[in-house]
């Protein structure tokens, strides 16, 4: 049967990989190349980089990393951050991605996830949603780091994008993000319940047993950590183990 | 004249399945080209596909390449990979969309509200690493029995011909996912991205040299 896949997350920025607490105090985790090879070695599934830089004159060199990473590591490759038009996915195709992950400029402009999935198809286009709750079991759609509210529900927003094209939804928890509690498990429900379309935890992770619980009780198709992985606390190889040892299915 | 010619429609990136090929042959010329000599003077020629079958099967009819194809299927080694294995059929549900013809047979979708064993939900599209469970033929050469591999598909093939089948998977019941007849091997998962398995079966099929 099909393995429940694990992403280890890269934020870079300035060519670094850093990780922060919700979207800030950053701190520095070493070279991008270095830890993608590292995560290939351990097993990961496929690989997310969120290119988090906040000046444009830094914006080609996501590019570099992301071409000297596929040159090295044969795992998909999903890439985020300041996706903007059609011409931003080809680029990042071009430069090696699989996947092209698009945030803020869905809310901005819906009509660019059905121009991109109609272009390069569905299989390479992933919706990033920040979630925030609201209410019980009600979840508001935010961007700009979580910064800015749109005022979408957040169920509704996903059929939307599933509708467009999108071919998986990586879904964040503002609300757990950083603060390794485990995921929102009953948002994670929520969203891949409604959808047809794969969903990716995120935000949250602080031990295996998260990571396993995402997906037994979140229902999760995916599981997205970063911290857990960037400083050793645990590798790539040891969270699948503790996921099969409960009988979910990796790919070991 | 070069060793590997990778097929080039418009349709997708196909820069990681060059890096995979270079990787397993970094002796080889490998190349992904539109042009129907390169094509037709390969020694071998890689057949991708990404996207919509519709929207791949006008791409190549609009760069004049049905033919080289059509050629290059019958007479040399021929590696057809996701839509580019779908496109060898003779009609997709997707789109109700003619192909290529080469191989007899449907290409239809997943059926939408598939469970697992534990009741949990299968989503389309089929995206991840599930098990390939192989016939025997060269390209499977050092793969193990049920290795992983990457898939990312919201159809599959259905050959009119069982004999043509060199692996299946279960989604959760099996569908075929490996093809073969004469010089023509076609998967429908992604050995560019499917780890140490994947690379094994392209340098397979670059070491591959059908009767």
């Amino acid at each position: 049967m099909l393995a429940k896949r694990i992403i280890p997350c890269l934020d870079v920025t300035a060519g670094r990989v850093v990780k922060g607490v919700s979207f800030v105090e950053l701190r520095d985790a070493g070279d991008p190349v270095e830890i993608a090879k590292r995560y290939d070695d351990q097993g990961a599934d496929e690989l997310t980089f969120l290119d988090i830089t906040a000046s444009s004159d830094d914006r080609g060199i996501i590019f570099r990393i992301i071409e000297q990473v596929a040159e090295q590591v044969f795992i998909p490759l999903t890439v985020g951050g300041g996706v903007r038009e059609v011409q931003d996915v080809r680029n990042l195709l071009n430069a090696g991605a699989d996947k092209v992950s698009i945030n803020t400029s869905a809310v901005v402009n819906p009509q660019l996830v059905a121009d991109a999935a109609s272009r390069y198809g569905s299989q390479c286009i992933v919706v990033a949603i920040d979630a925030k709750q609201t209410a019980p079991n009600k979840w508001e759609v935010f961007t700009h780091g979580g910064r800015k509210a749109t005022g979408f529900d957040v169920i509704q927003w996903a059929k939307k994008m599933q509708k467009l094209g999108a071919g998986e939804i990586l879904l964040t928890s503002m609300d757990q993000d950083g603060q390794k509690r485990g995921f929102d498990l009953a948002l994670t429900r929520a969203v891949t319940d409604a959808l047809e379309i794969p969903v990716i935890a995120s935000g949250g992770v602080g031990n295996l047993q998260h990571l396993a619980d995402g997906v037994k009780l979140g229902g999760a198709d995916a599981v997205l950590a970063a911290s857990i992985f960037h400083f050793g606390e645990y590798t790539v190889q040891q969270a699948k183990l503790h996921m099969a040892a409960q009988g979910i299915e990796v790919r070991l | 004249m070069v060793d590997v010619a990778i097929v080039d429609y418009g349709m997708g990136n196909l820069r990681s399945v060059h890096q995979a090929v270079h990787k397993v042959a970094p002796d080889a010329s490998v190349c992904v080209t539109d042009d129907a000599k390169i094509i037709a003077a390969a020694k071998r020629v890689v057949f991708p596909g990404q996207g919509a079958m519709r929207d791949c099967m006008r791409e190549l009819e609009a760069r004049g390449l049905r033919q080289t194809v059509l050629d290059a299927a019958r007479t040399k080694p021929f590696l057809g990979i996701c839509i580019g294995l779908q496109m060898l059929f003779e009609h997709s549900s997707e789109g109700d969309v003619p192909g290529l013809g080469v191989l007899p047979g449907e290409v239809v979708r997943f059926a939408s509200g598939l469970t697992d064993e534990q009741g949990g939900k299968l989503k389309v599209p089929h995206m991840g690493w599930n098990r390939v469970h192989h016939a025997d033929h060269a390209l499977w050469n050092g793969i193990e029995q049920d290795a992983r591999f990457y898939f990312v598909h919201s159809y599959h093939v259905q050959p009119s011909d069982a004999a043509l089948a060199q692996a299946t998977s279960d989604y959760p019941t099996p569908f075929v996912c490996a093809v073969a007849k004469d010089n023509l091997f076609a998967v429908q998962f992604h050995p560019e991205k499917s780890a140490a398995a994947g690379l094994k079966l392209l340098q397979n099929f670059i070491n591959w040299n059908p009767a």
